[in-house]
């Protein structure tokens, strides 16, 4: 008896050590990457680090199988106070360079948090002991691997392709050090928010995420990026903004016992539902929704790594989660559907505008925003089903998403751009890339793939919620997942109107690339392979701690339906490349006058070359006009949620 | 045991119906146009000569991603017709369509590229309302397995007309026929010559008639749902419905695709998404 | 069995013809004639075809052409010169520019002579030339079984 209960104590103490290692273990590399010149000690540094953050989070996720919620406080007396100070000195800097780049919106915005956060520190300091600071269950340890695995091998990647990226760009200053600094310390800020339970301390590593983001998007130091950079912080400033007005709500109406997501969610909708919505405010502008989309599109113009890490699987990321965190909050409210119609409108939209993109990047951070937008959609619908979804969303987004900008980034250095127009064909220079990336734009959005699987399952939820929310949320995604279905489709199609056999030009791709990429395009498909088992063992689990005891989500025929799809989709490639081979090779129909492959004979016997280009439609979607309606609308929808919290505060 | 059976029963029967029903389009067709036109089962006897041919093509891989498109209309049929989601035949479908489209572009043909492209347009204004269909039966019905829409008693189209509506339009685009015939068409010489099948021959072009039968048969099998509790009925629309076709598509020409497009996302946004949120209401 | 000549479709090209003999070859498609009760299908694209069905002398700019379609059609396949132009050039053999019919650059298995080709005979000459279909495929089969 009192063995087992030992046992459970050490197990819990081993639990709550861990998490502090993986929140604070990533400082160690990001100390001394900021000092290290060295390519090989950093390759060797980045490599440990990542490998560890990996193995520490997968270690995390076996743990947390069986095991319900726990909570933790961490033993540290002076915490509040250090992250007060930390915040101020933050804050002093940010102030500083906003000054002297004359962006003295952010200035007022920094101010405007800090003044709230120190009223609210001031407020609460009394309470801070009786909230659990730290909070682990299933859902924190998937967003765990997500950043440790995920963002692991985004690091080692960055690896080689900052040092092409620098030579590429000899005129831009050489700060690898800095940025593979910042890039851990973003994760351990990541680490941070995913396992927070105390609202001050998620707001904490919140913003220290905001910093990371501004400072990597500024990264090259041209006039563009530092524009770019200040937009992504006022944008993320603002909606980091509604953080301490629900922290000071929360301790002016249910006393800081509330103060943690447990707590808060466990109080129900008449306490909770105002600072949720608040949270989820914070959360739409760190996830890009309309109508603040425009700074992630803008980060575009950092390094790759930076849009895969941060702009696609991770950091905007955080804003859902905080999102669905408050899902059972959300749940059955009109207030909850007013966010999901927020998303709804955003998935639509840029789903629209996507296809006009030719830039790969830009289609890249439309389709982030949209699938973003669905994932907040289904947090906002909030019942069990939506939930379920919308976390299978998380994973599958982050794992296809990060594969597709990291790709796309190798694919640059090699052919020297970034426009899909120039990738025609590319299944012949690049034969290997070129497959990771129909597998990955597969993943997107074609059956069996995961990322459909959630969409389908967000159908059966939508179905099921508030009408007549729930059905115009599923128009919205009718029209919209057929709109997605264009622009992959016709980038894939791009991929394999090859040509001619060119000689393949990947020997020079560095190993740290094929390192990363090689895993995630593994992971994609063994992920959707591995739906059943993540569902039953890690997710459901959640489901029924968070909401009591739920109905069968997906029946276990049509689990096997898919896994046979998935099975035939990998296997009958492989085995019909081997029987239906071409007795012989035919020319294309040109209308006759096919000189040589590719060339036809024009008037007076001139030889032209053919070149075709795909739809982009810009009359039908233009980016202008789309952002604008659509910024109009989700602004409306904002003033309801806003409207709605003020009728409710009153 | 039974699943089998309807498997079994769907491989073979499907294609045999296929080709009665396109064999009577036909011969319908020509004696709207005077003619006496070809003996019922020309159909079958085209995709026989076609996989008489020999097996050519302008490379590889259009051959391999038209037997996945195959594979996955298959998969579909059996998916539907064996009882299983609506919803995963739907996005199946649009699977084996998507191999369609892949295989058009892979042969870095003009007109197979730009047939490729005009497909993709033709998505975007079918894929919604297949899925509202569905969702529209799962409001009627309270599930969204086929087998239970199946045992389903009543008639769903009384209480789904703006879904019905919209889902005999884009038949129009599915079956390729005019109005709507925007990537291929049966007709001859068209102004991409034969769009999306331009470069495929011999067994790839067979394969693809192939498909297209096994999805008139599941198309006219969602058209047949919305009568499911009155079996003549059903049958009795079914064939209404493609009478209907076959009259659009004999007298009228080609639309421009961005009329096609806007009119087809008008009409059904307005009558089944109207449909659906008005049926949420009730 | 039988299918290829149950289900023949044909090209129809116009190797630089006056078009009478074409005006004839479209004339068996209406109601009149109505060819589609063989299941001949008028396809505009060599790669569906089995027939090549040529009209005309040839010319220069023709030559490469016609050589590029018959190329690209899968067997077994036949040529159908219709008209005296396809067959010898008709009054314009003797030209500078003209190949001196189809003969001259492609195997052609059929020759219906005519000035302008009557309906009739071209669906004559169609039928002679599904019996060739017919032996080319036979003997496609067996050099395939063969090898």
């Amino acid at each position: 008896m009192i063995d087992a209960n030992l046992i459970t104590v050490m197990y819990v103490e081993l639990y709550v050590e861990l998490l502090l290692f993986l929140i604070l273990f990533p400082l160690i590399p990001a100390l001394i990457l900021t000092v290290l010149r060295n390519e090989n000690l950093r390759g060797v540094v980045v490599t440990a680090g990542a490998g560890i953050c990996a193995l520490g989070s997968i270690l995390l996720l076996a743990f947390s199988v069986g095991q319900n919620q726990l909570f933790f406080t961490v033993p540290a007396p002076g915490i509040a106070l250090v992250m007060l100070i930390l915040e101020i000195l933050i804050a002093g800097y940010l102030v500083m360079v906003s000054v002297k780049a004359k962006q003295f919106l952010v200035t007022g915005f920094v101010l405007l948090q800090l003044l709230l956060i120190g009223g609210a520190e001031y407020l609460g300091l009394e309470g801070h002991a009786t909230v659990p600071d730290l909070l682990t269950d299933e859902f924190s340890a998937i967003m765990a691997v997500i950043i440790g695995v995920i963002g692991g091998l985004i690091c080692i990647y960055a690896l080689g392709y900052m040092r092409e990226y620098q030579e590429h760009h000899k005129d831009l200053p050489d700060n690898r050090p800095r940025f593979f600094a910042i890039l851990f310390l973003f994760l351990s800020a990541m680490f941070g928010v995913v396992f927070s339970n105390n609202l001050i301390w998620m707001y904490f590593f919140w913003e220290i995420t905001t910093l990371c983001s501004y400072l990597l998007i500024r990264y090259p130091e041209t006039g563009e990026a530092v524009n770019n950079a200040f937009r992504a912080l006022l944008y993320n400033l603002i909606g980091g903004a509604c953080f301490p007005i629900a922290i000071l709500f929360i301790l002016m109406n249910g006393g800081s016992e509330q103060l943690g997501i447990g707590s808060l969610i466990a109080a129900g909708p008449a306490i909770a539902l105002v600072p949720a919505s608040l949270i989820a405010i914070a959360g739409c502008a760190k996830s890009a929704q309309l109508p603040f989309s425009s700074w992630l599109v803008g980060a575009m113009v950092a390094p790759t790594p930076v849009s895969a890490l941060l702009h696609s699987s991770t950091m905007v990321k955080a804003g859902v989660y905080a999102i669905a965190r408050f899902a059972p909050v959300f749940d059955g409210q009109v207030l909850g559907m007013v966010i999901a119609l927020i998303g709804g409108v955003t998935f639509l939209v840029t789903s629209c505008i996507a296809i006009s993109q030719s830039n790969a990047k830009k289609v890249l951070a439309y389709s982030t925003i949209a699938n973003l937008g669905l994932i907040v959609a289904c947090a906002g619908v909030g019942t069990p089903e939506a939930l379920w979804a919308a976390i299978f969303l998380i994973i599958f987004h982050a794992i296809s998403k990060s594969l597709l900008f990291l790709s796309v980034g190798t694919v640059e250095h090699r052919i020297g751009s970034r426009d899909i127009e120039d990738m025609t064909g590319l299944a012949a220079p690049m034969p290997k890339v070129g497959l990771m990336m129909l597998i990955g734009i597969a993943g997107m959005f074609l059956a069996p793939f995961g990322m459909l699987i959630s969409k389908w399952a967000s159908i059966h939820a939508f179905s099921q919620a508030l009408p007549p929310f729930g059905m115009i949320l599923i128009v919205i995604l009718a029209y919209g997942s057929a709109v997605t279905v264009f622009f992959w489709a016709k980038w894939m199609g791009k991929l394999l109107e090859v040509r001619k056999w060119e000689e393949s030009i990947e020997f020079q791709i560095s190993k740290a690339e094929w390192a990363a990429l090689i895993p995630l395009t593994a992971l994609t498909i063994i992920a959707c392979f591995g739906i059943a088992p993540i569902s039953t063992y890690l997710i459901e689990p959640f489901l029924v701690t968070t909401y009591g005891p739920i109905s069968e989500l997906i029946p276990a025929s049509n689990l096997m339906i898919m896994v046979l799809m998935l099975a035939l989709i990998v296997v009958l490639p492989v085995l019909m490349m081997k029987i239906l081979i071409p007795r012989r090779s035919l020319r294309r129909y040109m209308g006759g006058v096919t000189v040589k492959d590719g060339l036809m004979e024009g008037s007076i016997g001139m030889k032209r070359e053919i070149s075709l280009s795909n739809l982009y439609l810009e009359d039908l979607f233009p980016e202008a006009g789309l952002s604008k309606y659509g910024s109009l609308i989700t602004i409306v929808l904002f003033c309801v949620l806003v409207a709605g919290l003020i009728g409710g505060v009153l | 045991m039974n699943t089998i059976l309807t498997a079994v029963a769907f491989l073979i029967l499907a294609p045999v119906i296929g080709i009665l029903v396109t064999g009577v389009d036909r011969i319908i067709t020509a004696r709207m146009q005077g003619r006496v036109g070809p003996p019922v089962l020309q159909p079958l006897l085209d995709i026989a000569k076609l996989f008489e041919k020999e097996k050519v093509g302008v490379w590889q891989a259009p051959a391999v991603l038209i037997f996945l498109h195959l594979a996955f209309m298959v998969v579909t049929g059996l998916i539907f017709f064996g009882g299983g989601d609506l919803l995963l035949a739907i996005f199946a479908l649009t699977l084996s369509e998507v191999f369609l489209v892949l295989a058009a572009f892979s042969t870095r043909s003009p007109y197979a590229h730009v047939g490729a492209g005009r497909e993709l347009i033709q998505l975007i204004a079918v894929e919604p309302v297949i899925i509202l269909t569905a969702v529209g039966f799962y409001m009627v019905t309270g599930s969204f397995a086929a087998s239970d829409i199946m045992s389903f008693s009543g008639l769903p189209v009384i209480l789904l007309p703006g879904i019905f509506i919209s889902m005999v339009c884009i038949l129009t685009f599915k079956l390729r026929k005019s109005p709507f015939d925007l990537s291929t068409s049966h007709h001859a010489h068209q102004e991409l010559v034969k769009g999306v099948m331009t470069e495929f021959s011999g067994s790839t072009l067979g394969m693809v008639e192939l498909a297209h039968l096994y999805e008139t048969v599941i198309l006219l099998g969602i058209i047949y749902l919305f009568f499911v509790g009155n079996p003549v009925l059903g049958v009795l629309a079914v064939v209404v419905v493609y009478l209907l076709e076959m009259l659009a598509d004999n007298s009228t020409s080609r639309v421009k695709w961005l009329p096609a497009l806007r009119g087809a996302w008008l009409i059904t946004l307005i009558l089944g998404g109207g449909n659906i949120i008005a049926l949420s209401l009730l | 069995m039988a299918y290829l000549s149950k289900s023949p479709w044909i090209l129809h090209y116009d190797a630089s013809s006056c078009n009478g003999c074409d005006i004839e070859i479209l004339a068996c498609l209406t109601p009149r004639y109505d060819v589609e009760r063989f299941g001949i299908i008028n396809t505009g694209n060599p790669k569906h075809a089995d027939i090549l069905v040529i009209t005309g002398g040839v010319n220069e700019q023709n030559r490469s052409v016609i050589q590029n379609l018959y190329d690209q059609m899968p067997n077994p396949k036949v040529v159908v010169g219709v008209g005296i132009c396809a067959c010898t050039g008709g009054v314009f053999r003797e030209c500078y520019n003209v190949a001196g019919g189809v003969g001259e650059i492609l195997p052609v298995d059929v020759w219906v002579p005519g000035c302008a080709a009557r309906p009739e005979q071209i669906i004559d000459g169609i039928v002679k030339a599904l019996g060739i279909l017919e032996q080319k495929r036979a003997d496609m089969s067996r050099a395939e079984a063969g090898a």
